[in-house]
């Protein structure tokens, strides 16, 4: 194989300016759902995390070259959480705060699921479930035959995991032991309208995954540094790809909206804002 | 065609290195050039459609130029979503190349018929919808798919068909039909592997005192606008002639063309599959013959169309 295993990042990740950032782009999120009034806001807290341990510590990136052919990608497979890569790339600069305003809005580029080719930073349009991980193995492919070295990352819901192609693409990258893709599965344990778990049997996901031959981990989807040092491990040296399967909890971090499935849909009013705010101790 | 689809597609993988070969778990030793020469860029995907489309798409939105391979049916309706939104949404230069293109597999049962393929795909925006009528039109369709930027469908029929065609059709360019023979009476526009039926209806209408004009009519989408103009121009009765479903396909985009255009014509009639399930046994002859495809009966409407 001619993939060049990059070198990790020496530095270990500051947890506690990660934890800020998660807490500023929860607010952010907020005020997103809030303005638009627009459903997914409990399925964007609960990935939050996530995406402030890839973008403000483990993606090498740049938003000021957003196409360069050799940053790493990271796919937002679980569509439907598109407020909070929108307010991530906001955040990292990929394009204006102000932008944020015209979520959802006519004539904007900001739908309630990501269209790709407009944006800055949005690695493919995704939002019908079970698209993200295929494209990323591809992408994944193309690096090794075109001997770029990036790394693919794929955020897949809990859900999502119903798909079939999520598993013909998991059978496809242990074949090709494509050891730069790593998938992470926001495991909150609720789907669209019922428990994941009684809706279609997904435990035990960690063992599932290593069955279909992946580098397998469970980790505690909340805790930042974890989450950067797992990702930060990538490729890890196993020859396979690596699933991270993050426990979360739907809405994380307002305590009215955490584990609630009604937050799939619901958007807050102005004094559910405030309160939230408060408790992200941002106001 | 499949054979020369293999070994034009060996050609373009030894003269372009973005070239990838994605099969799905068929063509047993088809590609085995191919992968000698090139192991690092071919991938038996398994029996696996959506994930081997997905991963075309995400290869050809890095820059390579990935075709994807296996029957009609399985690489076109059974992963039509990847098709629409992975490859066809992100403009993703991938070629789609079917084999067994409407009933060329007949004798394979119902599941590997493929008689609607060309109304799902060229439905979908930014996809360009390709029906070679022999081996030479394969090699220059793969071809000129691959001077593309964008996706592109092939619809083979299977091997050993009848070769129409002297020689390679170097001019081959897409949205430009190929004239066969001239005629004054009837043009009989085909498309893919039902072109060898209409050269023989229009050899049956002869004897009958008719003259036809035959098309290879290769590119559904986009339509040769201009061949089509001339055509309802010149004769008082076209025909469309497909191995594909009279909803949707090529005779479908045609009368939208004519509903949405405005010209002077004669008659039109249209030559494909009913809006049935083909569901006996036998091989794609005898499903002609049954559809109401065959060159006899193709040319016995046609004369009764004329009087």
């Amino acid at each position: 194989m001619n993939v060049a295993v990059r070198k990790t990042a020496a530095a270990a990740p500051d947890v506690a300016a990660l934890k800020a950032q998660a807490a500023r782009l929860r607010g952010k999120i907020i005020d997103m759902s809030h303005a638009a009034q627009a459903a997914h806001l409990a399925s964007s807290l609960s990935c939050a995390d996530v995406l402030v341990a890839a973008y403000w510590h483990v993606l090498n990136v740049d938003p000021k070259k957003p196409a360069d052919p050799l940053r790493d990608r990271f796919i937002l497979s679980k569509g439907h959480a598109a407020a909070a890569l929108y307010a991530t790339l906001a955040m990292k600069g990929y394009f204006p705060l102000e932008e944020l305003e015209t979520y959802c809005k006519d004539g904007g580029r900001l739908a309630e699921h990501p269209p790709a080719n407009l944006l800055p930073g949005v690695e493919a349009a995704t939002g019908s479930l079970g698209h993200g991980l295929p494209l990323g193995c591809g992408m994944a492919l193309s690096g090794r035959i075109k001997g770029e070295s990036f790394r693919v990352f794929a955020l897949l819901s809990d859900g999502e995991n119903n798909e079939g192609s999520v598993w013909e693409s998991a059978m496809f990258a242990a074949a090709q032991k494509l050891e730069n893709v790593c998938v992470i599965v926001d495991y909150n344990k609720w789907q669209a309208t019922a428990r994941s778990n009684e809706t279609l049997m997904l435990a035990p996901l960690r063992d599932k995954w290593a069955a279909f031959g992946w580098d397998a981990h469970e980790i505690d989807g909340h805790d930042v540094g974890a989450l950067a040092e797992a990702m930060q491990r990538v490729p890890n040296g196993s020859g396979k790809p690596v699933a991270l399967i993050a426990h979360t909890v739907k809405g994380r971090g307002v305590s009215f909206m955490e584990d609630d499935n009604n937050w799939h849909y619901r958007a807050p009013t102005a004094e559910e804002v405030v309160k939230a705010h408060k408790e992200l101790g941002l106001s | 065609m499949r054979n020369a689809f293999a070994d034009e597609l060996t050609k373009l993988g030894n003269e372009d290195p973005r070239v990838v070969m994605l099969s799905g778990d068929i063509g047993n030793r088809l590609f085995d050039k191919f992968k000698d020469k090139h192991p690092s860029r071919f991938f038996n995907c398994g029996v696996a459609e959506a994930n081997m489309m997905g991963v075309a798409a995400g290869m050809a939105m890095n820059g390579l130029r990935p075709v994807a391979y296996t029957i009609t049916p399985f690489v076109t309706t059974r992963c039509l979503e990847q098709i629409r939104t992975d490859v066809c949404y992100h403009e993703a230069p991938v070629t789609i190349v079917a084999v067994g293109a409407g009933m060329a597999y007949a004798g394979l049962g119902p599941t590997h018929h493929a008689c609607e393929d060309i109304s799902f795909l060229r439905s979908i925006p930014n996809m360009v919808v390709i029906c070679p009528a022999d081996a030479h039109e394969v090699r220059g369709a793969l071809r000129a798919a691959m001077k593309q930027d964008r996706p592109v469908y092939i619809r083979m029929g299977k091997k050993g068909e009848p070769v129409v065609h002297p020689g390679p059709v170097t001019d081959f360019a897409i949205g430009k039909a190929i004239t066969i023979a001239q005629g004054e009476d009837v043009c009989l526009l085909s498309t893919g592997n039902m072109l060898p039926e209409a050269i023989e209806a229009a050899h049956l209408l002869k004897e009958k005192g008719i003259s036809a004009e035959v098309v290879s009519f290769h590119t559904v989408k986009p339509l040769d606008e201009a061949c089509l103009r001339d055509a309802f121009g010149r004769f008082k009765l076209v025909a469309t002639v497909e191995e594909h479903s009279l909803i949707g396909g090529f005779g479908a985009a045609v009368s939208e063309w004519l509903a949405d255009t405005d010209t002077a014509r004669g008659k039109f009639i249209r030559f494909g599959t009913p809006d049935a399930f083909f569901k006996k046994s036998g091989e794609q002859e005898y499903a002609r013959e049954m559809l109401g495809l065959s060159a006899h009966q193709i040319a016995d409407k046609i004369a009764h169309a004329l009087h």
